[in-house]
This record gives C-alpha cells, sequence and structure tokens, in this order.
C-alpha cells in the first residue's frame, strides 16, 4: 500500500473553531495506508509547506491529502508543494473541511466527524492516484472581442497597442455602444461624443483592429489559446469597401416612418439609414423587413443616387471563420422594459421618459436638437420630476420586470439630468424621488451636493406613487416625503424615470456558447468575485464592462483595461501548460458509438479504424474513439454518457470517485 | 411469405448479391425458431422457416456479419428494423455490408399463450387472417391470433419497416395509439411502496440468466460493465436482493434513450419478468420532458438524453417529475 501522508490544516481558527483539528490528524493517522499525520496552524504558508515537504522526505510519502480550504483556493499552491519534494504534482487530494465543513457547521463533534470522513474520502482517492504530467499546447496570437461599445472599445485598442490583432464583433451597423446616445458625462460633464469618437475613429484607423460590425457570433468551439470562433456577417445591402458615407441614399429613401432605434424610438428614419453622422464604420444599412426594393422589388432609387455604386440588393450574409487565443464578452445593457409600471403613465403619457430617452432630448442630434422640450407639445417644462429606481432595488416581483439588484449609475445621472436642466433654464423646478442616494466614487458626492446646494435642485426621499396625466396636459405627481412624512402633489410638465439596466439579451445564448457560467440576473460570473473579477470561470474568456455588472463609464473603462491586459499576459505566452487530467478511451472496451463525440462539447473526440486482429479469431477491424488530450478540458461528459465504460477521466476515474463514495458511506 | 423469401434470398444468392442471409429455422420445436445463417440455396431449402412464432429480432446478429466479407441478406421486421435503425446510428453496423428485405408483420405469436389456447404438442402452424391452425400431437386445433399474441404485439407501436433494400408486400403505418404505456401509467399511479413490492416481486424471480441482455439489440457493446471486473458492478449472479434489483435498475439506465422499445427482453425471459416495462417507463419520460422521440425511427439521430437543445425543460423539472 502507498505511504500517505495528512495535513490538518486550522486556516487560523476558520477551521480550528469549529473542527477539532487535532482529532481529525490523530483519527485519520491511524488510517491503514497514513504514515504520517499533523496539524498545523496555516498549511499554506511557508513554514506550513516546509512541514510538507519535510515529511515527504523522511517518510518517503507517495501520497499526500491537505485538509484545508477548497482546492479551488490553494490547490495550485499546494501541488507546487509536494513537486518541489519531488513527488508528481497529481499524487496530492485536497479536503475540503473549510467551505464545505466548519463555515458550514456550527456543533464542533458533528464538523469533526465530517472532517474525518471527508478526509478517509481524500485518502481513499489518493490510493488510486497516478502520476500525470501535463502536455502543452500552442497559442494563438489574436483577440475577439465581443460588442463594440465603450468597454469592448478600450479593451480592443488596449490589445492592439500591446501588438497583438483583435477583432470586434458588433451586432448593430455601427460601434459606439450606449455611450454614442449620451449627451454628458458625469463628473466632469465633458461630452459624451466628443471623448468616445474620437476612440472609436481609433479603432478603425488602428491596423490591429478589425471590426465586424453588423455581425454576430454564431458559433465557438475550441479552448484558451485555440478558440474557433463562427461570425455571421448579416447582409446590410451595401458594400462596406464601396460605400463613402454620403448620405444620398438616406436622403432619397422614400420610406421614412421607421422609428429610429438611435432615437430610442422618439424619431422616425429611412430604410436605408447610417445609424449617427459619426458612425463607425460610415457606411449605410438597408433596413430589409422595410426597405420597397427588399421586401416588394420595386423602387431601387437608393441605388440610382449612389455614385459609389455601392448598393448591393443581392448581398448575402457571410461567415467568416477565426482561430483565436482570447475571447472578451463586452455586450452591455439596456435599460428594462418599463411598460409594467402602469402607476407611472409611461405608457399613457409621452412627457413620461426615461432617462435614456431624456438623455436623447439633450443631446444635440437627439430628436428635439437638444432643446428641453416637452414630446406632447414641443414646450419647454417648467416642473421636472425624476423618479430613480424604476425597477432597480426592487425586492419580489410586483412589476414582474424589476431587478433586486442596484442599477449603480442613476443616481449619478439622474444628479447631471437635474443640473443640465437647472443650468440651462434657470426657470425650472426640478424634485429628484430617491430612496437612497449613492455616490461613492472620486468627485462623485461633490457632483450631487453642487446639484443640491448650487443648483438648488429638490431632492426629496420618497418614492412616487402614481403618475396621473391631467387634462391640461399637466401630469399629478404623487408621492410620499419620508422625511417630512407627508403625501405630496406635484404638478410636473415632465416626468423621467430611472429604470433599471439588465444584462444584453445577447449575453446568455453567448455565454451557452463560450460555457462561461452567469449568475441569476444574466450578468457573466467572474472567476473570483475579488480576485479575478475580470476572468469568467471558463478559462480564455474574459469580462469587460456591465456584461460583469452595472458599473459607469470610468469603472467600464477600467474593467476593459484590466481584462485587456489579461488578454495581453495570455497572447503573450508561445505555449499553454493543458490540464492533464483529460478523458481517455479504452479501446477493448470502446463499441464506436459515438455518445461521447455527441455529447462532448469541444469537439476532442475523433474515430479511427483500429486493427483487434488476433490469429486464433481472424480479421476484426473496429471502430474506436481517439481523445485529442490538446483539446479535451476534462469535463467528464464523456465519461457518463459512454454505455460500455471504455471513457474515463485521469484524475477523477469513476473508480477514484466510487472509492471516495465507498470512503463516506463506510 | 415463407417461399417468397426464399425464393428472394436464392435469387440474391444465385446473382451475387449477397452471399449469404440471416433468417429463421426452427429449433427442438416449431414453436421456438431460432437465427440461423444460410449460405447456399440448398440450405435454405433445408431449414429455413418464416412463421408466426419467428419473433426474434435479427439485427443484433449484424454487428458481426456485417464485418465479414460480402453482403448478408436479412429479412427485417418492422420492430427489427428500427433496432437496425438505432445500430446504424451508433455506427456498430456496416450497412454497405447489408441488403435489407422488409417484411411485414401483424403481429408474432407468444407459444404459452398458444399453449393456454388449448394447442398443446405443437408440431406446426399456419395462420390465415385471424386464425392460427395449429398442427398438433393430438389433432389439429385453431385458436384466434389476437388471444395470443405477445404483450409486445398487443401494443405494436409500428408496423412500418423503417429501412430497407425492397420491400416484400407491402409496408404498414406507424401507430401512435398503441396504448403501450397504459401500464406505465398504472405503475406510476401506485404509491411508491406499492410501486416497490410490484418491483421486488418481478425482479426477485431473476435467475441472473442474462437472456434479456444477451437479445437486447442495445446491450451490444463490445464489453458489458457486468462482465468487466474494473466496473465496480460486474457480477455473475445476484448475491443479495439489493444487487438483483440493481442489475436490471443498471441495464435500463444503460439503454435509455437507444431502447427501440422491440419488447425482446421480455419475450425472451424465463421468467416471465416483465422489463420491458422499465424501459417504456424512460421512454414515456423522454417524451415527456423532451417532446416526442423514437429511438431509431431515423438514422443518425440524437437521443434526447445526449443532445442539448436550449429548449430543454430545466433539471429541477425532471427532479421534481412534473411537466414542463
Amino acid at each position: 500500500m502507498r505511504r500517505i501522508g495528512v495535513f490538518v490544516c486550522h486556516c487560523g481558527t476558520n477551521i480550528a473553531a469549529t473542527v477539532d483539528v487535532k482529532t481529525v490528524a490523530e483519527t485519520l493517522g491511524k488510517e491503514p495506508a497514513v504514515v504520517y499525520a499533523t496539524d498545523y496552524p496555516y498549511m499554506c504558508s511557508e513554514a506550513g509547506q516546509n512541514i510538507i515537504k519535510d515529511a515527504i522526505k523522511e517518510y518517503q510519502l507517495e501520497g499526500v491529502v491537505v485538509c484545508s480550504c477548497s482546492p479551488r483556493m490553494h490547490e495550485a499552491t499546494f501541488r507546487k508543494t509536494v513537486a518541489a519534494a519531488g513527488l508528481n504534482p497529481y499524487m496530492l487530494e485536497v479536503a475540503n473541511i473549510r467551505e464545505q465543513c466548519s463555515w458550514i457547521h456550527k456543533d464542533i463533534p458533528e464538523a469533526t466527524a465530517k472532517a474525518i470522513v471527508l478526509g478517509r474520502a481524500a485518502i481513499a482517492k489518493v490510493l488510486l492516484n497516478t502520476p500525470l504530467i501535463a502536455g502543452e499546447s500552442p497559442v494563438t496570437k489574436r483577440a475577439l472581442v465581443i460588442g463594440g461599445g465603450i468597454a469592448g472599445i478600450q479593451t480592443a485598442l488596449d490589445i492592439a497597442e500591446a501588438g497583438y490583432p483583435v477583432d470586434i464583433v458588433e451586432k448593430e451597423p455601427t460601434i459606439g455602444g450606449k455611450m454614442t446616445q449620451i449627451d454628458k458625462t458625469f463628473p466632469t460633464l465633458d461630452c459624451s461624443s466628443c471623448i468616445l469618437t474620437p476612440k472609436m475613429v481609433e479603432c478603425a484607423q488602428n491596423d490591429k483592429i478589425t471590426i465586424y460590425s453588423y455581425s454576430e457570433v454564431e458559433a465557438v468551439t475550441g479552448f484558451v489559446g485555440n478558440f474557433s470562433v463562427k461570425i455571421r456577417r448579416k447582409a446590410r445591402f451595401v458594400d462596406e469597401d464601396k460605400c463613402t458615407g454620403c448620405g444620398a441614399c438616406t436622403e432619397k429613401c422614400p420610406v421614412k416612418n421607421i422609428p429610429d432605434a438611435y432615437n430610442l424610438g422618439l424619431s422616425n428614419r429611412h430604410a436605408a439609414y447610417i445609424p449617427f453622422a459619426q458612425a463607425i464604420p460610415n457606411v449605410a444599412v438597408l433596413d430589409s423587413t422595410r426597405c420597397i426594393k427588399l421586401t416588394k422589388g420595386k423602387c431601387g432609387l437608393c441605388s440610382t443616387v449612389c455614385s459609389a455604386g455601392a448598393i448591393d440588393y443581392e448581398q448575402k450574409e457571410t461567415f467568416v471563420e477565426e482561430k483565436y487565443g482570447a475571447i472578451v464578452a463586452a455586450t452591455g445593457y439596456n435599460p428594462i422594459n418599463i411598460d409594467g409600471y402602469d402607476e407611472f403613465a409611461y405608457s399613457q403619457s409621452k412627457d413620461v421618459v426615461t432617462s435614456l430617452e431624456f438623455e436623447r432630448i439633450l443631446k444635440a442630434d437627439g430628436p428635439t436638437e437638444g432643446h428641453l422640450q416637452r414630446l406632447s407639445d414641443g414646450k419647454q417644462p417648467k416642473t421636472l420630476v425624476f423618479v430613480q429606481c424604476v425597477g432597480s432595488r426592487e425586492s419580489g416581483s410586483q412589476h414582474g420586470c424589476g431587478k433586486e439588484y442596484c442599477s449603480k449609475i442613476c443616481c449619478m445621472y439622474t444628479a447631471k439630468h437635474a443640473m443640465l436642466c437647472r443650468e440651462k433654464y434657470p426657470d425650472t423646478d426640478v424634485y429628484v424621488f430617491y430612496i437612497d442616494v449613492r455616490t461613492p466614487g472620486k468627485n462623485y458626492d461633490e457632483f450631487y451636493r453642487r446639484a443640491v446646494e448650487q443648483y438648488g435642485v429638490h431632492y426629496i426621499k420618497g418614492m412616487v406613487g402614481k403618475v396621473a396625466p391631467q387634462s391640461d396636459g399637466t401630469l399629478d405627481v404623487q408621492a410620499s416625503d419620508l422625511i417630512s412624512n407627508e403625501q405630496l402633489h406635484i404638478k410636473a410638465d415632465m416626468v423621467v424615470l430611472a429604470a433599471a439596466i439588465e444584462a444584453d439579451k445577447s449575453a446568455r445564448p453567448l455565454a451557452t456558447m463560450l460555457t462561461a457560467s452567469m449568475d441569476t440576473n444574466d450578468f457573466f460570473t467572474e472567476a473570483h468575485a475579488k480576485l479575478r473579477p475580470v476572468e469568467s470561470p471558463t478559462a480564455g474568456v474574459f469580462l469587460s464592462g456591465v456584461c460583469q455588472g452595472p458599473k459607469d463609464i470610468p469603472e467600464t473603462v477600467a474593467q476593459a483595461g484590466a481584462a485587456a491586459s489579461k488578454v495581453i499576459g495570455l497572447l503573450a505566452k508561445d505555449k499553454l501548460s493543458c490540464n492533464p487530467c483529460v478523458s481517455h478511451s479504452d479501446p477493448m472496451k470502446c463499441n464506436g458509438c459515438s455518445s461521447c463525440a455527441n455529447v462532448c462539447p469541444y469537439g476532442a473526440i475523433t474515430y479511427e479504424e483500429k486493427d483487434f486482429s488476433r490469429r486464433q479469431d481472424g480479421s476484426m477491424i473496429r471502430r474506436v474513439a481517439v481523445v485529442n488530450e490538446a483539446v479535451c478540458q476534462g469535463c467528464g461528459a464523456c465519461t457518463v454518457a459512454c454505455p460500455s465504460g471504455a471513457m474515463d477521466l485521469k484524475g477523477f476515474a469513476t473508480g477514484q470517485i466510487m472509492a471516495e463514495v465507498d470512503a463516506i458511506c463506510k | 411469405m415463407q417461399s417468397e423469401m426464399m425464393k428472394r434470398a436464392s435469387e440474391l444468392l444465385a446473382d451475387g448479391t449477397v452471399v449469404r442471409v440471416l433468417g429463421w429455422k426452427n429449433g427442438e420445436f416449431v414453436y421456438d425458431p431460432t437465427p440461423a445463417v444460410f449460405d447456399s440455396a440448398e440450405a435454405l431449402e433445408k431449414d429455413f422457416v418464416y412463421h408466426d412464432f419467428c419473433g426474434s429480432n435479427l439485427s443484433k446478429y449484424l454487428i458481426k456479419l456485417s464485418k465479414l466479407e460480402g453482403k448478408t441478406l436479412v429479412f427485417l421486421k418492422p420492430c427489427d428494423s428500427y433496432s437496425f435503425n438505432q445500430l446504424l446510428t451508433e455506427h456498430r453496423i456496416k450497412r454497405e455490408n447489408v441488403y435489407i428485405i422488409g417484411v411485414p408483420c401483424d403481429g408474432k405469436l407468444d407459444p404459452d399463450k398458444v399453449r393456454e389456447a388449448g394447442a398443446e404438442g405443437i408440431l406446426g402452424i399456419t395462420t390465415d387472417g385471424d386464425t392460427v391452425k395449429a398442427e398438433t400431437m393430438y389433432g389439429e386445433v385453431s385458436v384466434s391470433k389476437k388471444d395470443c399474441l405477445l404483450e409486445r404485439c398487443e401494443v405494436c407501436k409500428s408496423h412500418k419497416v423503417v429501412v430497407y433494400d425492397e420491400m416484400l408486400g407491402e409496408n404498414g403505418e406507424e401507430n401512435p395509439e398503441s396504448g403501450r404505456f397504459d401500464m406505465v401509467a398504472k405503475l406510476e399511479a401506485m404509491t411508491p411502496e406499492e410501486r416497490f413490492a410490484f418491483w421486488r416481486g418481478e425482479l426477485s424471480r431473476c435467475i441472473r440468466c442474462n437472456a434479456c441482455r444477451n437479445i437486447c439489440p442495445a446491450c451490444s457493446c463490445e464489453q458489458c460493465v457486468f462482465d468487466n471486473p474494473a466496473s465496480g458492478v460486474s457480477q455473475k449472479a445476484a448475491a443479495d436482493s439489493f444487487e438483483e434489483n440493481m442489475f436490471h435498475i443498471i441495464r435500463a439506465f444503460h439503454v435509455a434513450g437507444r431502447c427501440t422499445d422491440c419488447g425482446e427482453c421480455s419475450r425472451v425471459c424465463p421468467q416471465h419478468i416483465p422489463l420491458h416495462l422499465l424501459n417504456r417507463k424512460f421512454i414515456k419520460d423522454i417524451n415527456t420532458y423532451y417532446g416526442e422521440y423514437q429511438a431509431g425511427a431515423e438514422e443518425g439521430s440524437r437521443a434526447p438524453l445526449v443532445n442539448f437543445t436550449k429548449e430543454d425543460c430545466e433539471p429541477n423539472v425532471v427532479y421534481k417529475g412534473g411537466s414542463k
């Protein structure tokens, strides 16, 4: 039998306060294969690791069990420790007696008994471990950024700056994202377009960056360092290389009553259109659902006015297949649909708008050319009411679309809106209803205080209960003031709702393709909430911007840069060491039925015709599975799909897992 | 039908299309015909039979036969053709080495039922419509065919041969209203205690003869887990009642999504254990949770249990045993 050493960690009091670590070490020390067992306050410390190294040498240990925290935390640490003492790093097992034991139990005898059982399971497994040697795989030195908003743009620019080619895939006809629609940015009140468009232009001009606009990711295969991505380039019916962006087609197009998405439907556009003046690429698009030529076969006016001959009614969607070493998700957000909030009369009155619609009203290229106007009658509103937290921080689901989380950006942009109103139109009265005003961030609280103190914005703690459109065109805002404890009626000309933000709908199907995990709100999950905030748990997939959680522009840009630096760190490597815990098939038992290949998410399994001919049985050639170890990620799906048990996973063999179960059930 | 089949088989042997024929020959008795390979017209003439006791499914034998030199002619009944397709899907049969003649089927006889109907000591049978004329040691006895069908034929899911190179006679239709899940629904309606008692009663009769496994076209692994000492579940005979249950439950899990419901397991069980009910429970659940799916209906189909679609119901729906 192998000589096993057991090392029980106190983790300070994290484990030792609930688990009697001395008893655990003593009891496990009596297990048949265990020749040495001890405990120590911090096994991961240098002194702790030295205890393990010394014991390996002194007691000629052949396998090591560390009873400590989750293997996600320190398995790598202890593998290095045992390797330094001359053992194969895969002759180590970690029994998780912290997250799965001490942290979730209160009763010491109960937790101690469980820690012993977990230790026994790890001993049972390590007895069946085999030394494994990691292989290597090359790295494709090209990155893919999915989403061309400020997050994707910044990530792409930073990666390109380091000298690596990077592709941006953007589903809209132009990059730029939500920031293009915004008027001013807090806390400095500089113009959003003025700081964004130079970056968009930089992307277009950088020879390391390829922009696939009006395109979507169709399929992803492969793994870290070696992703293969199929990109669907939707037909825009305009030749991107020929179009000069002159706009002649958009002016002459006779279909002109299509709600303009750039203005959130507050104005109309033509069927031939360029989303906005600074679009990148500055190329027109034909709306295939509305263009008369494309739907009915008549018209063709745009083609006759296009001097570049760029209009192509026959254009078909095309597919690009490219290899990437790293993928960055930067799919961004949208305001939630607030149709469910009947009490705010959003669908009844044109003068009840969302904050993003209000941005469009304030911005010079918006539906009112930047003049503060009511959308119902074009008059300048005198009294404005801003309602915070519409759909944010909503417990339960009274509206069916509310979010439990704080959308984080609303307090600041509402202060900005209120300030801008008061500055440009000093004769306006501005009220803000809030639950809490949250302004952590450099110069943020000062900004909010300026709105209250210098600009005289009325901040009232309380929620608006009802907005009722009146016959004179005003809006009766009924609200409670929680501080003075009274009910208020405000006769408002305009109401602005700070709608919660949610992850873009494209994020979930993308997460499925990337095998990246998501939380219940469809935000991508980080590999570690504190220590690996821009990495997905899926190796080679990184997160940039709001797709990971609500954040404002400065935070997004900071995170985008962080994601880029992680990508650069990966692309700078020539080779990656592979996970040796991969599948392998026993050809003697393999039926060649393809069940494993069907369930393999990585396409790691192929088949070969293998000759099993023996003299006594004559010729026998059978189809058997072969695992590409560089592609296999060790998920184990094949091992459970295999009907004959031919597939097994190194390091997590069925026999090892059964031995653990047996040890626990003994 | 028998003479037409022999005629066609002889022709195909003679013109070199095939080098052997997989069919049936009588066993010790006329009611236990067994699959047999014939390599000449003379051999066919001597032993080939096809009558209403020829229930056995020939598909599984093609795993080996299709790897031999030259084409094999096989006669497939509707049931057998589903198994054939499923084995094709699993890459177990070389299609190019098989020549299929589809034969229509209106049900096969259960020898026990024929005997119970009064035909003891059967020496030969002929069927005409619903009338089965049995020549017995005690004279000729007529029984009604519909009273003597195998269970699987009483609730026949399909009279359609789904894969063939040529058809003898007219192909039939699928029969979605077969009622084959009625007994499963009855078991589902039982309390867990009643159901446990039912299965203990049935499975306790098991003698581990392995007939169900050996006949099953889905149980065609190169090495069965029960024969593999490294699998952790291998055994020669059940040591206790728990193992007795587990053999059949493990087997049902192994064929889940691949079982075409050909009913061979129950047909061959010498202890008359209704093993097909375990498989049908899986089929019924798959239909409920992932949409109607018939293994073997088409070659290359992906069984829902080894496929992922965005429309799949959430696992908790399955855990709760509820429907979508």
